[in-house]
């Protein structure tokens, strides 16, 4: 028994100190000049993805339900925030006071939505499921999109046709201009903000799988009826899952706004293009497995810019070297060897 | 002896069909009673009524004098029936212990913010329940395979770690679906002595579903037969079993 803590224990503190060592090393790297300036501009993106990876886990491994929709919360935390630090940029001065009140509005707004959205569509399962999460998820990039919000002396003015239907007085400024989305929002975000939120993830997530509310969220995903039938209340906890993970989206969607200086939602950043990205950090990191998704994510996200010299090609070898990894990393060599030197003594006895 | 079950009347159809009719079952509290019948009886959909996976359109459910009927499952495990399932319901990726953990959610709490923040109070709960875990891992001699993913157990430990997880959730009825099925007869001699353990132990009531007629009549003290979703017989299992009914029904002549 607590050789069975031990090891669950370790394996997360080897987790901790991965990420923590990985930013050491890029903070060194950055900071002395010895990356180039568009890997340093990638870091913030990739502490995004790293949350976004987490946070999807939570649903697709833990609780074990398809979600594709996940793009969908990043882009109502991002612009709930992006909103609220525009209208404050010049209210609070504090860039610190301003990111984490931002923070705490996109991820409380992404959490609402979680909610809203997860009554009515847990009540499916897999493959149901993932379809109206997609749906969702295209609802809310399409609804910001039509949007426009300007404010003057009189207060906020909402609209869905164009700057004009605004009305506003001359004294008025455009906050979300519809399809060009927010200009002009602080860019608060940092790779050291960045590695703070990956820490506060991976530490929610890490201790909710290893408490009596994990526990349960797991057993629904092994056997609902053998859970329901211990008394397990499958609704809340499966709602709890997704409202957590919505908000840890809602959390990278305000880091990613807050690295922008024009948020726009389109396809590639919000849509079902970035949800599929996502998934494929999950599942290629391992279905459950935590550390893996923070390690694919990193992966896929440099594999392109260390392409770049390939041009053309750049997008072909890394769908390649996708199917390849893919193949590979569930081959039963590929796991036998892992186990012998990755895991750390992780499956020795049985 | 008082009653602790009290089914009257119970009844639910699918579609045209009457799958359990009329049925009535009184068990006395820590009796050992055989549910048993030809396939597609009705039995198991008797213990889907009974733990709220069906609601029944007629008839009345009486646990300790409460009513139960058309209750949640929820409710009607924290009013203390557990069940284990025919073919074997386990949280497969999960260890051994907590699959037992998780039988004691209702009884153990801290809060979600607990949890997370891993305060004194989860080191506490979590510290009980891993003693109380083991203690009933102990009792089925499983306490070896505690750290064991559920699914690598062999089928026998299965079924037992199955019982465990069901008494976790601290029961007064437990309802077990055909325990010995897909066991040899040595395997089956053990589970009659773990089963007349539990009633002694934990001074439990159970109500079984078995086909294994050596089981059954080496074990239970009262048998209901089930035919087409009516009740056949009841009674003394020795008068059960003699009763020409019966024989032509469900033993064979």
């Amino acid at each position: 028994m607590l050789k069975n803590m031990n090891k669950t224990k370790r394996s997360n503190l080897i987790t901790y100190a991965i990420v923590i060592v990985a930013f050491i090393v890029m903070q060194t790297l950055s900071s002395t000049g010895s990356i180039s300036s568009l890997l340093t501009g990638l870091l913030v993106p990739l502490c995004t993805y790293i949350i976004l990876a987490v946070s999807l886990n939570l649903v697709v491994g833990i609780l074990g339900e398809l979600s594709l929709g996940h793009a969908g919360f990043m882009c109502v935390g991002a612009f709930s925030s992006a909103f609220f630090s525009k209208c404050m940029r010049d209210v609070i001065e504090n860039s610190i006071v301003r990111f984490l009140l931002a923070l705490l509005i996109g991820v409380v707004v992404a959490a609402i939505f979680g909610v809203i959205i997860g009554i009515p569509v847990l009540r499916l399962k897999g493959d149901y499921l993932a379809i109206v999460t997609l749906a969702f998820g295209e609802i809310i990039k399409n609804l910001v999109n039509v949007l426009y919000i300007g404010k003057d002396s009189k207060g906020f003015h909402f609209a869905t046709k164009d700057v004009m239907a605004l009305d506003m007085d001359p004294d008025g400024t455009v906050i979300l201009n519809g399809p060009q989305g927010i200009t002009g929002t602080p860019k608060d975000s940092t790779f050291l903000i960045g590695f703070i939120l990956i820490m506060v993830t991976l530490f929610i997530v890490l201790n909710l799988i290893n408490s009596r509310d994990g526990r349960a969220i797991m057993a629904i995903r092994d056997n609902v009826i053998a859970a329901e039938s211990i008394g397990i209340n499958v609704t809340k906890y499966k709602l709890m899952a997704f409202t957590i993970s919505a908000a840890m989206a809602g959390a990278a969607g305000v880091l990613y706004a807050h690295n922008l200086s024009t948020l726009t939602a389109n396809t590639n950043n919000f849509g079902y293009n970035m949800s599929i990205t996502i998934l494929v950090f999950v599942v290629l990191g391992g279905i459950g497995n935590i550390r893996g998704s923070i390690i694919a994510a990193v992966i896929l996200t440099l594999l392109p810019e260390l392409l770049r010299g390939l041009s053309d090609y750049r997008m072909l070898i890394y769908a390649i070297v996708l199917i390849i990894m893919m193949l590979f990393n569930w081959a039963p060599k590929a796991i036998e060897w892992r186990e012998k030197y990755l895991h750390f003594g992780k499956k020795k006895e049985a | 002896m008082s009653t602790l079950l009290d089914v009257k009347n119970l009844g639910i159809s699918f579609g045209g069909l009457r799958a359990v009719n009329d049925f009535d079952l009184k068990i006395q509290k820590e009796e050992l009673y055989g549910l048993i019948g030809p396939n597609g009886a009705g039995k198991t959909t008797v213990f889907n009524l009974l733990t709220g996976v069906y609601k029944p359109d007629s008839g009345k459910v009486l646990l300790d004098g409460k009513d139960l009927t058309g209750k949640k499952n929820i409710e009607i495990s924290k009013a203390g029936i557990a069940r284990t399932f025919q073919n074997i319901r386990l949280f497969k990726e999960l260890t051994v212990l907590d699959n037992v953990k998780v039988g004691l959610h209702n009884h153990h709490h801290y809060s979600t913010i607990e949890g997370i923040l891993r305060l004194p109070n989860y080191r506490k709960v979590e510290k009980e329940m891993n003693e109380k875990a083991m203690e009933l891992l102990k009792v089925f001699d499983l306490e070896k395979f505690a750290s064991y993913k559920a699914a690598n157990l062999p089928y026998g430990q299965q079924r037992k770690l199955e019982i465990a997880r069901a008494l976790a959730t601290d029961p007064k009825l437990l309802l077990l679906d055909e325990p010995a099925a897909g066991m040899n007869p040595n395997e089956t001699g053990e589970l009659m002595d773990m089963i007349r353990f539990v009633r002694d132990e934990f001074h439990m009531t159970i109500l079984l579903i078995e086909h294994d007629m050596k089981l059954v009549s080496g074990i239970c003290e009262e048998l209901t037969v089930l035919n087409f979703g009516e009740v056949l017989a009841q009674g003394k299992t020795t008068d059960v079993l003699n009763d020409p009914q019966v024989i032509k029904a469900y033993l064979g002549e």
